[in-house]
């Protein structure tokens, strides 16, 4: 027998013990994960009664997780389940707990606070949410108290809604050739430069739709090298507001990483645009928007839904200014709560801690996407 | 030596000519034929023989009587361009070319305007181009005048005469300073084509809002919005509502329904109400009730 027959032998061997020491002596991770039992057996003290908690909503283990609260009595675990992931269809909806953290904030011999950090995953990105549980004991074991929030019922009722609406048709494919047809909405860049960070360069900017309907809009820029000869081309793609109503604003950020400015000649920059159905509904304002100063820079504020439709998905960018009015930076959230109408839902953007010492004021826009379409 | 020069000469020609048209047969092809119209052909020599006719996707075939007259009825040949004939027998074959030339009269115009809606009061912001066509569509090359006009319903007309060079015209017009829907019109003779182009309003012009407490809110209502010639903004256009106080902001983009935007918004005293569209400003209010 050669030497690599008894290199593949010793593998298949050592393979196949591996997976019987991990059947029957399964990791408790594993174990838990499969629904077998807790990762912890035992929730003797307040942080581990947390763990329980967290790594049951983890593994979606509902029943389980209501189960091990103190304050169950207070709610259904239908409510609880709807309270973490959503009542409505959100991004919440259609997503996992990818890891959760647990810090103590205070302890006694009864009682306990605890900071739960849940990561959601999401189909936009990371979701981060956080929930300050008081822990008591019980006998000898410790239960979490969960800090319900009912999402408010919506009474039935009527709304009228009557904003306009824009509804396109184009030519079609028996028109003769030279027969009109519709124009793409006018759109203008009125603000574009480029800025040097850690990662690469970043082009910043907004659009406006100059015209009288709404736009589908986008926005590609290609770095070009001081010869002229193409860098890199990169896309908006989710830093913008695609629908632009008449007259409507949107910022644009476009990164491209590895590229340093000093190699960039010129940049060619191309807003698409194209004709799109659209609602004027709904209206969404943006109430208390706060610059908070650096350490954790950011801007906070609350959304307003002020019309009748439910919003299933807010997207709100924030378009950050200096002094002179010229942008510095543009950030976006989503916000992973449906917006009821009139129910105030907060927000918060962070800001690059070296450049939030030069903003001066922002303008705030948000992209709202209702089931069954975009709006 | 010099007396037996043109003798060979005649020879050596003869002896050429017989090779050609060993028969004799020859053809008389027009120079050109109007596209559509009746034609004819007329050969020489004895006997029978076959008269292909081929061009742009099309080929022609008649078994023709030799020193007779071959007729082609109208419509035989439409599209325009060269024709090459053959006129073939078992031993020999003789060729030709003609043209075929499109009809004097037109009878389409292919008219191309741009854009379908544009602002008004943008000089030569519209464009018009015309393509020259007969009936089977060939182009017109023939020099050809172009009147173009462009009206509206508050009556005013712009007109151009343009001469169409290699079957194309194109001329340029200003939108005017009224909305609406105008009409674009290109003609030649009895035949026209027309376009509309919708003349929207240009950016909102002295935008006003003004203020009033109702209860905890304010009531925030623009005057009609216009643009700088009068035009009313149409609806759906983004008026953006913002009230700063104490370091805080909030914003309502609210869309324009009757002409008019109107929006509610928190009452702080020391607060300042601004309204915008797009990149215009309007007005500030400062609210010291």
């Amino acid at each position: 027998m050669n030497k690599g027959n008894l290199l593949a032998g010793f593998l298949g061997a050592t393979t196949v013990a591996l997976v019987v020491i991990g059947t029957v002596w399964p990791a408790p991770s594993a174990a838990a994960y499969a629904g077998a039992q807790n990762i912890l057996a035992s929730s003797s003290t307040p942080e581990a009664a947390v763990r329980n908690l967290g790594s049951e909503i983890h593994a979606r283990a509902w029943e389980k997780a209501y189960a091990s609260l103190a304050n169950k009595a207070q709610f259904t675990e239908a409510e609880f389940v709807h309270d973490l992931t959503g009542y409505y269809p959100s991004l919440l909806t259609y997503s996992a707990l990818d890891k959760f953290e647990v810090r103590p904030l205070h302890a006694s011999a009864d009682d306990a606070e605890m900071e739960l950090t849940l990561h959601w995953a999401t189909v936009v990105g990371s979701s981060v949410s956080t929930r300050d549980l008081h822990v008591v004991r019980n006998g000898d074991k410790w239960e979490a108290e969960w800090p319900i929030v009912k999402e408010p019922t919506l009474p039935p009722q009527v709304i009228p809604v009557n904003y306009l609406r824009w509804d396109v048709i184009y030519r079609g494919p028996g028109d003769d050739w030279g027969a009109q047809d519709v124009e793409a909405p006018h759109v203008r860049i009125v603000d574009m430069h480029p800025v040097e960070r850690a990662d690469g360069v970043v082009i910043l900017g907004e659009l406006l739709n100059e015209d009288v309907v709404p736009a589908y809009v986008s926005v590609t820029a290609t770095l070009l090298s001081k010869d002229q000869l193409p860098i890199a081309t990169e896309g908006s793609f989710d830093k913008i507001s695609h629908l632009l109503l008449p007259k409507q604003v949107t910022p644009f950020l476009i990164k491209f990483p590895n590229v340093a400015l000093s190699g960039v000649g010129s940049i060619r920059m191309s807003p698409v645009s194209a004709l799109i159905a659209a609602s004027a509904d709904p209206v969404i304002e943006i109430e208390d928007e706060k610059l908070n100063p650096a350490p954790g820079a950011s801007l906070t504020g609350q959304l307003i839904n002020q019309s009748g439709q439910i919003v299933n998905v807010a997207h709100v960018l924030g378009t950050f200014y200096d002094q002179s009015g010229k942008v510095v930076w543009v950030a976006d959230q989503y916000v992973d709560q449906t917006l009821l109408p009139q129910n105030p839902v907060a927000f918060q953007i962070h800001i690059p801690e070296d450049l939030a010492r030069n903003v001066s004021s922002q303008r705030t826009v948000v992209a709202t996407y209702s089931s069954g379409g975009s709006q | 030596m010099r007396s037996r020069t043109p003798f060979l000469l005649t020879v050596l020609a003869f002896a050429a000519g017989h090779l050609a048209f060993p028969q004799g047969a020859s053809m008389s092809l027009p120079r050109t034929v109007e596209a559509g119209k009746a034609f004819s052909i007329q050969s020489t020599g004895s006997g029978t023989a076959t008269l292909y006719i081929v061009g742009l996707g099309q080929v022609l075939k008649r078994n023709v009587q030799l020193g007779g007259v071959t007729v082609f009825p109208p419509g035989s040949l439409c599209n325009a361009g060269h024709y090459l004939a053959f006129l073939a027998r078992e031993s020999s074959s003789e060729s030709g070319s003609f043209d075929v030339v499109p009809e004097s009269r037109p009878a389409a115009l292919s008219f191309l305007a741009k854009p379908s809606r544009i602002p008004v009061g943008i000089h030569d912001g519209i464009t018009g181009a015309v393509y020259v066509f007969d009936a089977y569509h060939n182009l017109m090359t023939a020099p050809t005048p172009v009147s173009f006009e462009l009206s509206n319903l508050s009556g005013s007309v712009q007109q151009r005469m343009v001469i169409a060079h290699d079957g194309v015209a194109w001329t340029a017009m200003d939108s005017t300073a009224r909305q609406g829907m105008d009409r674009f019109v290109a003609r030649i003779g009895q035949v026209s084509s027309t376009r509309v182009v919708g003349q929207v309003p240009g950016d909102p012009c002295g935008l006003k809002m003004n203020a009033r407490q109702m209860g905890p809110l304010v009531q925030l209502v623009t005057d009609p919005v216009r643009d700088c010639n009068g035009n009313a903004i149409p609806d759906g256009t983004v008026v953006t509502f913002t009230e700063s106080y104490k370091g805080a902001q909030s914003t309502v983009d609210e869309p324009l329904k009757n002409g008019t935007a109107e929006v509610q918004m928190p009452v702080h005293t020391g607060a300042t109400f601004s309204v915008a569209s797009g990149v215009v400003m309007g007005n500030q209010i400062r609210w010291e009730k």
